[in-house]
């Protein structure tokens, strides 16, 4: 197996050879098909990758298909960029999304959040319109961005299918 | 003494035991134009002055870094110390109590005796906190990619779905928590050393610059040049040293919520490991948040220092945005949080600075502008006014509250020896 190499907005991605869970992860993204590790012992699924189940400590685990969707947990959103490849992209969303799967569980707080910028539908950062638009409870799918060979990421777009709240919870000072 | 008492997670028998006997820093500045190495040496000497100890007495090291700073035995050979123990480690802002645990630790293990605990950092003319510069252009690799690969590296991005949540699930305000800036102004106007010594209205807070919402620029700490350094020993041997020993009570080092390496799967996004920590520091100090005159809750951003005090429980979880605004955190107040200024203004340390205040708090001795009197002694005017006092009354019991992250926290209670 060989790791993963890829660049996006200019910078560079690698995943180790060794990071079997990570080359996984990404190459199913990369087919548009998003899979969670799921615990053979107590079928619960976890997010990001990790080796073991964090819930049973159990190393045993099947890659299967989540539905991508659901609603914005938190965010923070950015105007002061520190990263050089996210110079003259701002404002832009950083989305904590909870999948409608496994909400609420193990724990009545806990949740699968799966980070991911906001975008268009085509992927592309999305505009400082579509971000003013975008709050806590807003329902958002899954698009992917292809980085590399077997290594796409995962990204946010509004869910043009879902009924979306009337007006999303946004920062106050607006 | 009961068998419980002594059991190993609840060390009682310990609490007062051991003691912080001396302080020191450098000025807090921008483009100091020293070494890690020089400026370690300059705060490390001048805690030893403060306490009375000779090179032959401190053989024991400690300090924390991002790889950043110069390794324990460099600085220590430039001392003229001579080492029995010491361990530089990785880390932050939940170093600094946590430092102080394992220094209780390893003198109680017979390793060593007196313990100096230092942070060093150019945290602005070299590797730059804010996370600008060299740092922000890195490759992206592994376990990374879930986060800087969203342009959700620095420390203000990585926390501030946090924040958000908490105004979300309890309405706190932006005025509320601008509050946390314009108090530690308001302390660093009366603080000599202070990097910024500018008091700050709500407004001014709310009108600059969003570098990431909900942070606005004056919601987040400075970054400057600066070492510290607090001495660790038993406290018995603290009687024979120039000053009132800081009697450390309970410490909480780096306590965790579940999943700390991706915190936000977990829990309630809006609560922090404080929320965790306080059931091992109140417990182990024998005492509670009522007892406790003046707090050092770490304020990288406004936000951190409402969350902790909230966590710790200061006050009802949710009423943090209260407790920050009503009062009772400005000097004057019920119980002063940072009174030197803290993060926001005095200087960026990764958390000895508000150790340090709250020895001297302790001490009855903050360096303001107060007079000094005939004993050699400040005469505190408790006139907080700007450029005035800024000494607690009787301050008898402080609490210091150290954050890495929202999922990582360390905590001190410390007595008036």
């Amino acid at each position: 197996m060989t790791g993963l190499t890829g660049n996006h907005l200019g910078m560079n991605l690698t995943v180790d050879d060794l990071d079997i869970e990570n080359v996984a992860f990404f190459g199913f993204c990369a087919k548009g098909d998003f899979r969670l590790q799921k615990c053979k012992q107590n079928g619960l699924f976890r997010y990001p990758p990790t080796t073991r189940c964090p819930f049973s400590g159990s190393p045993d685990y099947d890659w299967v298909s989540v539905e991508p969707k659901g609603a914005v947990h938190s965010y923070g959103e950015v105007h002061h960029a520190i990263q050089p490849a996210f110079k003259g992209k701002t404002p832009y969303l950083i989305l904590l999304v909870e999948l409608d799967t496994q909400k609420g569980q193990p724990g009545e707080h806990d949740g699968l959040r799966v980070a991911g910028n906001l975008v268009t539908p085509d992927g592309a950062l999305a505009p400082p319109e579509m971000v003013s638009r975008v709050g806590i409870g807003s329902r958002m799918r899954m698009v992917f961005a292809p980085v590399g060979e077997d290594f796409a990421l995962p990204m946010w777009t509004l869910d043009e299918t879902a009924e979306q709240p009337a007006s999303p919870w946004r920062y106050p000072q607006e | 003494m009961t068998t419980s008492e002594i059991d190993a997670t609840s060390p009682k028998h310990l609490a007062g035991k051991y003691a912080i006997v001396g302080v020191g820093e450098t000025t807090y500045t921008r483009g100091g134009g020293r070494t890690t190495r020089a400026m370690a040496t300059t705060a490390i000497s001048n805690a030893m002055a403060d306490a009375g100890l000779a090179a032959e007495d401190v053989d024991g090291m400690l300090s924390y870094s991002g790889g950043d700073s110069t390794p324990s035995p460099f600085v220590a050979g430039d001392l003229g110390i001579r080492l029995n123990f010491y361990m530089d480690v990785f880390g932050g802002g939940s170093s600094t109590e946590a430092l102080v645990g394992i220094a209780m630790g390893v003198i109680e293990a017979g390793m060593c005796k007196t313990v100096a605990i230092f942070r060093s950092m150019n945290g602005y003319s070299q590797v730059r906190i804010g996370g600008t510069g060299a740092r922000s252009a890195v490759p992206v690799k592994g376990d990374e990619i879930h986060n800087r690969a969203y342009g959700w590296q620095s420390a203000g991005q990585m926390f501030a779905p946090t924040f958000m949540r908490h105004m979300y699930d309890y309405g706190t305000t932006p005025e509320q928590v601008a509050m946390v800036k314009v108090v530690h102004s308001e302390h660093a106007s009366n603080n000599p050393k202070a990097y910024y010594k500018k008091r700050y209205t709500v407004d001014e807070v709310l009108s600059s610059r969003i570098i990431c919402k909900p942070l606005h620029l004056l919601d987040c700490c400075v970054e400057t040049d600066n070492a510290t350094c607090i001495i660790v020993t038993r406290s018995e041997r603290a009687r024979d040293l120039r000053q009132r020993p800081a009697l450390i009570r309970s410490v909480a080092g780096r306590c965790c919520k579940p999943r700390s390496d991706m915190h936000y799967q977990s829990g309630p996004i809006s609560t922090v490991a404080g929320h965790y920590a306080k059931d091992i520091l109140w417990p182990n100090a024998g005492l509670g948040p009522d007892d406790v005159d003046v707090t050092g809750a770490y304020d990288a951003f406004t936000f951190t220092t409402m969350l902790q005090l909230e966590d710790y429980g200061f006050c009802k979880k949710g009423e943090g945005g209260i407790y920050v605004s009503d009062g009772t955190t400005r000097l004057g107040g019920k119980r002063p949080n940072n009174t030197s200024g803290g993060h926001l203004c005095e200087g960026y340390t990764h958390g000895i600075n508000m150790v340090i205040e709250n020895v001297r708090q302790l001490r009855h001795d903050v360096d303001d502008s107060c007079p000094i009197g005939s004993d050699g002694k400040r005469q505190h005017t408790y006139d907080y006014r700007e450029g005035g006092c800024r000494q607690v009354k009787d301050a008898e019991v402080s609490a210091n509250l150290g954050w890495a992250n929202p999922g990582t926290g360390s905590a001190m209670i410390m007595m008036r020896g």
